[in-house]
């Protein structure tokens, strides 16, 4: 069952990636990968790191993606890019998407792959937080100082873009 | 197959459409979505390979990994934005001002 619902996820993770490459609407893309996102979060939570599961659709689905949605509607869908979907690097870069899957599928050829182990409480929540707060305490830190520059260059970006009009 | 061969192989899968994404397409912030595909492919290959380490010091690096591309998109959205104001598209040929 397990399994079945593994092979089920990848699989529609893999489709909302191809969708990405074959929608034209940005709005629809936006929606592939959220549907790519909610995939993986559901592995995630199959493979037992619930944790990162909840982050997944917190963060990246919650937030970021819903960031995107709200920038794809602020802009004008006449645009020559809503109508055209693909630039003229599409047989350049699908010449490489083919390359680049034939090295990838030949170098997970060769991987010896040990089994996986069979993982206790090692990701849940208590034992990530006390281990994120005990040991990682200064990359959190740190984590706070880089919103707060990212913060503060968005709003530098307002203010480059309010004098680009006045 | 295994199952940590079959998620080696969607991430890698994940990787390579997200590239080909940037490359062949046309509109910016599509273009801006499969680089978001591109990282997504590479924090299910970190936490397949956390998970068969049994290691919580994955998942920490993985939340890291969240805020930061939280933080990129903040930053990145806001320029897409400004440079469709400047220009009037989001056409990524219509950006060609440092070609030689």
């Amino acid at each position: 069952m397990q399994q079945a619902m593994l092979w089920f996820f990848a699989l529609a993770a893999l489709a909302g990636g191809l969708l990405m490459l074959l929608l034209r609407h940005p709005m629809r893309v936006a929606l592939a990968l959220i549907s790519t996102m909610i995939s993986l979060a559901a592995i995630y939570a199959i493979l037992g790191v619930h944790v990162i599961a909840v982050f997944q659709v917190l963060i990246y689905v919650g937030a970021v993606m819903v960031f995107m949605v709200y920038a794809i509607m602020l802009l004008d869908v006449r645009d020559a890019s809503f109508t055209r979907r693909y630039s003229g690097y599409l047989l350049p870069g699908l010449a490489g998407l083919v390359v680049l899957a034939f090295a990838f599928a030949w170098g997970l050829r060769r991987d010896t792959v040990s089994p996986a182990v069979a993982v206790g409480s090692v990701f849940d929540v208590q034992p990530f937080s006390a281990a994120f707060l005990n040991d990682y305490w200064l990359y959190f830190e740190l984590t706070s100082v880089l919103l707060l520059a990212a913060v503060v260059a968005a709003i530098a970006i307002l203010k480059a873009r309010r004098r680009g009009n006045g | 197959m295994d199952n940590t061969q079959l998620l080696l192989a969607l991430s890698t899968a994940l990787f390579a459409i997200g590239l080909a994404g940037v490359v062949i397409r046309r509109n910016l912030l599509v273009m801006l979505m499969c680089m978001e595909l591109m990282l997504n492919g590479v924090v299910l290959s970190l936490v397949t390979l956390s998970h068969q380490a049994a290691s919580t010091t994955g998942a920490v690096l993985v939340f890291l990994v969240f805020v930061v591309a939280a933080a990129e998109i903040g930053i990145a959205v806001p320029i897409v934005l400004l440079l469709a104001r400047r220009r009037h598209t989001l056409d990524a040929d219509a950006f060609t001002d440092l070609k030689g």
